[in-house]
């Protein structure tokens, strides 16, 4: 698979090794799309399911927020992964084109991590209620929360360091 | 009642072609949960489905970042309630792969039994509760009296009915009751019987036909495009079963047909589940078969506590260790794991980050339910009628604990 990868990106997308037995790619924002479509079409691959989106906060490291696919080949019994660093703001563009699953899985990422998904037809939170603030999931979110009308035991805004 | 009014109002000459909003839910009996659906319906045709969901959110992922990795068993527990055994056992083994450990044999079959007794007691709830919604009451009066069987059975085991957290990390709590093996053969012997009872009652009703055979009708293009697993898959005619493709614990050595329609139809996704528990019910019988002796539990003292209680007496390097593990939690090994298991409902996943501490640096849980529950978003055929979104949504079989997570 790494080779075929190789082969048609030249280099610019990365091998990350197979950590725990799944081989693993660490690519570009601006190439997810090609490469997951790539994945998905070749006739040798057929990557036809994807499994799951997430996002992970990396923080307090450069570039804290990385989103994870996990990919399933259903004709050819095999998995793979896909890690993007997103930049500073977090954006990535959308893999719905590709396929539909990811639609909710990147609204839930949107949700808990505000990682901004370009060209998502619907991109609003799904758990939190619109006039939510803040992004749950990442580390720097108190989980206590934080201290309003409807959570007296969550933490002070001002005491926390609240950067969104 | 306002919907009911909005709906008359709109009779009214010339008002005919307007669209309504109705709003369906979150207390609804037919949502099987707390889900809110918002329709745009012209009469009674529905043209639009947007589903709110997270009336349930609990942030089981931030607070599993929280916890030590055994203090996480209970949570996984309540992400599909009707079926803990095999949340839990999705979890301990991607712990037990971050780990490099393996569960002992005897462990591995009690484990997979248990996913198989929560399989068959989520069937038979949405198997019941279908036709129910469909307003057919008598099956699930049926089903609800053999889950209470296997709720039976999950409490001579672990002495929870619901909750079970039975696994752990490197095998289970304890080893089988005494005489468990005698109550299993009866269940196992008598259910068969009682699954074609069911379809006696209900399978050829024709009302119950009428209302779910070609309805909702999910292509295997689309079925795999929207990421469905599970049954809901399967009765698209696509042949994917994780245990079996990929197996985990001791599926390979185990004999079971995977259930496949090519329907697609609320019916199917239906008449798939009632097959799985057939098959289920000889996976459990081959269990208890074919269940080895031996330890329950890993002998790592790091990770589990002495089987020998005794020992705890006699040996300071066990009371160290037995006390640390209960203190702190032990620690894994920094990496990254996805395991996916076959859950009643789908493909079951666990994401787990580790930074080499007691705590998971990140935990994501592919929750089967949270993706088959976009299928309402669109493409399905046949699925016009505000009456055909209830069976679809039944059909479906969400869990709305676990699409919330």
């Amino acid at each position: 698979m790494h080779q075929k990868i190789g082969e048609r990106f030249d280099g610019r997308v990365l091998d990350g090794g197979a950590p725990d037995g799944m081989q693993t790619f660490l690519v570009e924002p601006d190439l997810i799309v090609e490469v997951c479509r790539f994945l998905k079409e070749d006739p040798e691959l057929r990557f036809d399911f994807l499994a799951d989106v997430c996002g992970v906060d990396h923080y307090p490291e450069e570039n804290r927020f990385e989103v994870v696919y996990h990919l399933y080949s259903i004709p050819f019994i095999m998995r793979a992964r896909l890690k993007c660093r997103a930049g500073d703001p977090p954006k990535v563009p959308t893999v719905t084109g590709v396929w539909r699953t990811a639609n909710w899985h990147e609204r839930e990422t949107y949700d808990m991590y505000g990682i901004q998904f370009d060209g998502h037809p619907d991109l609003r939170r799904i758990y939190m209620w619109e006039e939510f603030e803040g992004f749950p999931m990442r580390k720097d979110f108190p989980l206590k929360g934080y201290k309003d009308a409807y959570n007296p035991f969550g933490e002070d805004i001002d005491a926390g360091g609240r950067d969104d | 009642m306002t919907d009911v009014t909005i709906l008359t109002e709109n009779k009214k000459p010339g008002g005919g072609s307007k669209e309504v909003l109705l709003n369906l839910g979150p207390q609804h009996p037919s949502t099987h949960g707390v889900l809110r659906l918002v329709l745009e319906m012209k009469g009674e045709i529905v043209s639009r489905i947007d589903p709110f969901i997270g009336y349930l959110h609990r942030g089981t992922e931030k607070l599993a970042e929280d916890f030590t990795y055994t203090q996480i068993f209970p949570l996984t527990d309540r992400l599909d309630y009707v079926c803990p055994p095999s949340n839990n056992l999705g979890y301990a083994m991607a712990v037990e792969k971050l780990l490099g450990i393996e569960a002992p044999i005897r462990a591995q079959y009690i484990r997979v039994m248990m996913a198989e007794l929560a399989r068959i007691s989520g069937h038979l709830l949405i198997t019941g509760a279908l036709p129910m919604d469909l307003g057919a009451m008598t099956v699930l009066l049926y089903t609800m009296r053999e889950r209470e069987m296997v709720m039976d059975l999950l409490e001579m085991i672990s002495g929870v009915r619901m909750h079970t957290s039975f696994c752990r990390v490197g095998g289970v709590r304890e080893d089988l009751p005494e005489g468990f093996t005698e109550r299993v053969a009866e269940f196992c012997k008598v259910f068969p019987q009682r699954i074609a009872d069911y379809e006696r009652l209900i399978a050829k009703n024709r009302v119950f036909l009428k209302r779910t055979k070609d309805v909702g009708v999910i292509s295997p293009e689309l079925a795999i495009d929207m990421g469905l697993s599970g049954p809901n898959l399967r009765a698209s005619g696509v042949d994917w079963d994780i245990r079996r493709d990929s197996p985990y614990e001791i599926y390979d050595r185990l004999d079971f047909n995977v259930i496949v329609r090519d329907g697609g139809d609320c019916y199917g996704r239906w008449d798939c589940r009632m097959e799985e528990m057939r098959e289920s019910t000889r996976i459990i019988e081959q269990c208890m078969r074919d269940m080895p002796e031996g330890p329950f539990q890993v002998d790592l003292p790091q990770v589990a506590f002495p089987v020998d209680k005794e020992l705890l007496q006699r040996s300071m390097e066990t009371q160290i260790h037995h006390f640390e593990l209960s203190a702190y939690g032990f620690k894994v090994p920094k990496g990254e794991v996805y395991v996916a298991i076959e859950a009643p409902k789908g493909e079951l996943g666990y994401y787990i980050i580790s930074d080499g501490s007691e705590k998971p640096f990140r935990m994501k849980v592919r929750a089967p339910s949270f993706v088959n529950l976009q299928a309402l978003l669109g493409g399905a055929t046949n699925m016009n009628y505000l009456a055909d979104v209830i069976a679809m949504l039944g059909s479906l079989d969400p869990v709305l604990a676990e699409v919330d997570k």
